[in-house]
């Protein structure tokens, strides 16, 4: 162990495969930057060609996005929708009431704690699981990949039922096997949050396991065989060479758990009864159902769509300028 | 200058989506057509054995076509549950809207409010069964003194016990809260295995009884505008009765605060709770459960040794779509529907309880069972208050977070009740 941690151990050599590594995609991304001249004559011809995708993103992605922006300016309950009163432009009204809102406040800071918490345990078990994959022989590799395609194909409501059975403070094995009697997981705040999180991390790691394994797959293999001869730990190996090589694959794991696990619904709402004891395992998407389609405050509902929109925008957005001021290629 | 060719389009684009694409209102204004004939689309709940209901009703609807030839009637059933995005998609979509509706009694306001339900006041007035209609029932279909609708059934609430249980341990039904909540105690240390009084966080109609018997009110109506009561000095004194049944001496918070009605009705039916406040519809579910034969059912008791607390007047009532094009017939057959003879019919094969005063003495005659229901209801029941904003009130869980908050420790009864009027006054004061 110590011999790998010591500066003149094999920790400083890896940063040049690594560059090797990304090096051998250079040449690739260079000779798009020489023949910049073919785009001018085209004119139209490229946005016509992109028309059919940009239509449909226009329609399947704007226009909503328009008409939640829209709505959240309104006074749109069902009155409104059905035609008993008026719609009425509200201006900001609805987003102030939002942000004098404890309730709505304290469920932001739940849905942020709780989304980074499944996040980190999704990319790590997702990862650990992706490089036992490559050190495994073929039969408890095909177990483990079966178990995790399992596990993703497991329906949301489906998977949040059988989880919350497994933990059932009468009839559930968990508290059985664990010897604590009759203990209600889904009492306290912590405790279901918990729970919720192992059924989060359980039905989204095998996305991130097998893309990362897709991408350890692609890395030259003599680059993990001189690091190996080298003498560095798994650990070592997955820091210093795998992680930087995966770099891309990892950025995109990460953005889409960080949409996932931002936008969780169904866990929620099923495990937790539409949100917990007194509300107290409310997260932003189940909160808004609650004041959009529950109490047909569909403008208040819209509002706090467009706070998550904004929100996720901002941590994409400040996520990758924050890998780009690192000197990373995407 | 291609670009700003490009900016030009670009906005104009923009303008005309912006024009094009304001929220949709759909125009729910009375249809001015009543036609005689056609078809007349009808929407009922579905129950949980819904065969009988079924055969009552097919023979209703066999007796109005007969009467009006030419008509169709065409009757859907849909589940409870989901009746509230199926109705709100009625109210929106006029084409595909049925013309008689079956609704709970607590949306009454909520969906006057929305534009959905006609006004049939005169014809109600008119129809020679509608003066034996209990006041309660009348209450539940009128919205600033206009009726949108006919009672179809009641439905009260009261204690379900196990009368193996208390003779074992030589007590017997209680007569007052005081006693209730002593021998739901003494049923507990007695038993562990059982829950003394089944009782549910989530389970505002069972909690309700307790606030009104104590003097307590949800909220008081002056001038046609509602303010919360919720945090008045009696109404606490109801929340602290109801919440002290939740702990290990009765019914674990851990386990019990996250219970709805149903789920205590099921704690009882399948023999783990003692005593529990059910309805008169959960007595085929109890029937099915394991303590068949095992129970009986008085009046929940009010606070003087005797008395009965008030109970909840829910049910269902019968209404007529604002936007249907067959008024007449549409009107006609809701006073079938909702008819002595129906309700009758309804009672033998299904249970609900008559709104006519006169039928449901008849059924208390023949069926023993409903008995201590009936005595409910004639010491006198309440409604949730006539608003609007009770429907928001209602599925924003105000008062079940209340209850919750308060027994798993969170807040002590003035704080939580004090926020619970506070979020009851932004519903009630939004909604005018």
């Amino acid at each position: 162990m110590s011999r790998l941690t010591a500066p003149s151990g094999p920790g400083r050599v890896e940063p040049r495969w690594v560059r090797a590594v990304r090096g051998a995609s250079r040449p690739r991304g260079g000779s798009r930057a020489t023949n910049p001249a073919p785009r001018r004559p085209g004119g139209w011809t490229p946005w016509l060609y992109v028309a059919p995708a940009l239509l449909v993103l226009g329609g399947l992605l704007v226009y909503p996005v328009y008409q939640l922006g829209l709505i959240s300016f309104m006074e749109y309950t069902q009155a409104q929708v059905s035609g008993g009163e008026p719609t009425r432009f509200r201006g900001l009204a609805n987003y102030t009431e939002l942000f004098a809102d404890d309730q709505f406040r304290q469920v932001l800071l739940a849905t942020v704690g709780f989304a980074a918490a499944c996040v980190l345990c999704t990319l790590a078990v997702g990862c650990a699981l992706a490089v036992l994959l490559t050190r495994v022989r073929a039969v408890p590799r095909l177990a483990l990949l079966l178990a995790a395609l399992g596990a993703w194909a497991t329906p949301t409501i489906t998977g949040s039922t059988v989880w919350l059975f497994l933990f059932d403070p009468d009839f559930g094995p968990v508290d059985r096997l664990l010897g604590i009697g009759d203990f209600s997981w889904t009492y306290g705040r912590y405790s279901a949050f918990l729970l919720v999180l192992l059924e989060v991390v359980w039905c989204s790691f095998p996305f991130v396991m097998v893309t990362v394994y897709a991408g350890i797959r692609a890395v030259p293999a003599e680059i993990l065989e001189a690091a190996a001869l080298d003498g560095a730990s798994s650990w070592r190996i997955w820091r210093s060479v795998l992680a930087p090589a995966l770099r891309p694959i990892l950025v995109i794991v990460t953005v889409q758990s960080v949409i996932w696990d931002f936008k969780v619904f169904t866990q929620i709402y099923v495990m937790t009864g539409g949100g917990g004891i007194a509300g107290q395992n409310l997260v932003l998407n189940v909160y808004a159902y609650q004041k959009a389609f529950a109490s047909s405050q569909y403008g208040l509902g819209s509002a706090i769509g467009v706070v998550t929109l904004l929100i996720l925008l901002a941590i994409t957005l400040g996520y990758l300028r924050l890998l780009r001021r690192q000197g990373e290629e995407l | 200058m291609k670009l700003s060719v490009r900016l030009a389009g670009l906005t104009a684009l923009a303008t005309a989506l912006v024009a094009a694409c304001a929220p949709q209102t759909s125009g729910t204004s009375a249809s001015d057509k009543d036609d005689k004939t056609g078809t007349v689309r009808v929407w009922l709940f579905q129950e949980v054995d819904n065969q009988p209901k079924r055969r009552v009703v097919d023979a209703v609807i066999a007796g109005f076509e007969k009467a009006h030839r030419g008509t169709d009637v065409t009757v859907e059933y849909i589940p409870v549950e989901t009746r509230a995005q199926r109705v709100k998609a009625a109210f929106n979509d006029p084409e595909s809207a049925p013309d008689v509706i079956e609704y709970g009694n607590t949306d009454t306001a909520g969906y006057v409010r929305d534009g959905g339900l006609a006004d049939v006041t005169r014809e109600f007035d008119a129809w020679s069964e509608a003066e034996d209609t209990d006041p309660t029932a009348r209450q539940s279909v009128t919205v600033d003194g206009k009726v949108y609708g006919a009672p179809f059934f009641v439905g009260v609430r009261a204690l379900y016990y196990r009368t193996d249980v208390l003779r074992e341990l030589g007590l017997r039904a209680p007569r007052s809260q005081a006693e209730l909540i002593s021998t739901a105690r003494r049923i507990r240390a007695a038993k562990p295995g059982l829950y003394g009084l089944a009782v549910g966080g989530a389970y505002t109609y069972g909690a309700m009884p307790f606030i009104w018997a104590h003097g307590g009110d949800l909220a008081r109506e002056q001038g046609g505008a509602y303010t919360s009561a919720i945090d008045s000095p009696a109404a606490r004194k109801g929340i602290e009765a109801y919440t002290s049944l939740f702990g290990d001496d009765n019914c674990p918070a851990a386990k019990c605060a996250g219970m709805g009605g149903n789920d205590t009705v099921t704690a009882f039916a399948s023999g783990k709770a003692a005593m529990a406040i059910g309805g008169d519809f959960s007595h085929a579910a109890v029937e099915a459960g394991k303590v068949k034969g095992k129970y009986a059912v008085v009046p929940l008791p009010g606070v003087e040794p005797g008395s009965i607390a008030p109970a909840f007047a829910g049910g269902n009532n019968i209404g007529v779509l604002k936007s249907t094009s067959h008024r007449t017939l549409a009107v006609d057959l809701m006073e079938r529907l909702a008819s002595k003879e129906t309700q009758g019919e309804l009672f033998d094969a299904m249970g609900f309880l008559p709104t006519f005063t006169d039928v449901r003495r008849r059924a208390a005659a023949e069926k023993p069972y409903v008995k201590p229901f009936v005595q409910t209801l004639a010491a006198g029941t309440r409604f949730v208050p006539a608003s609007p904003a009770w429907a928001q009130i209602d599925s924003s869980l105000v008062l079940p977070t209340m209850f919750q908050e308060i027994v798993s420790g969170k807040k002590d009864v003035a704080a939580a009740s004090a926020d619970a009027a506070e979020k009851m006054d932004d519903a009630f004061g939004a909604a005018r």
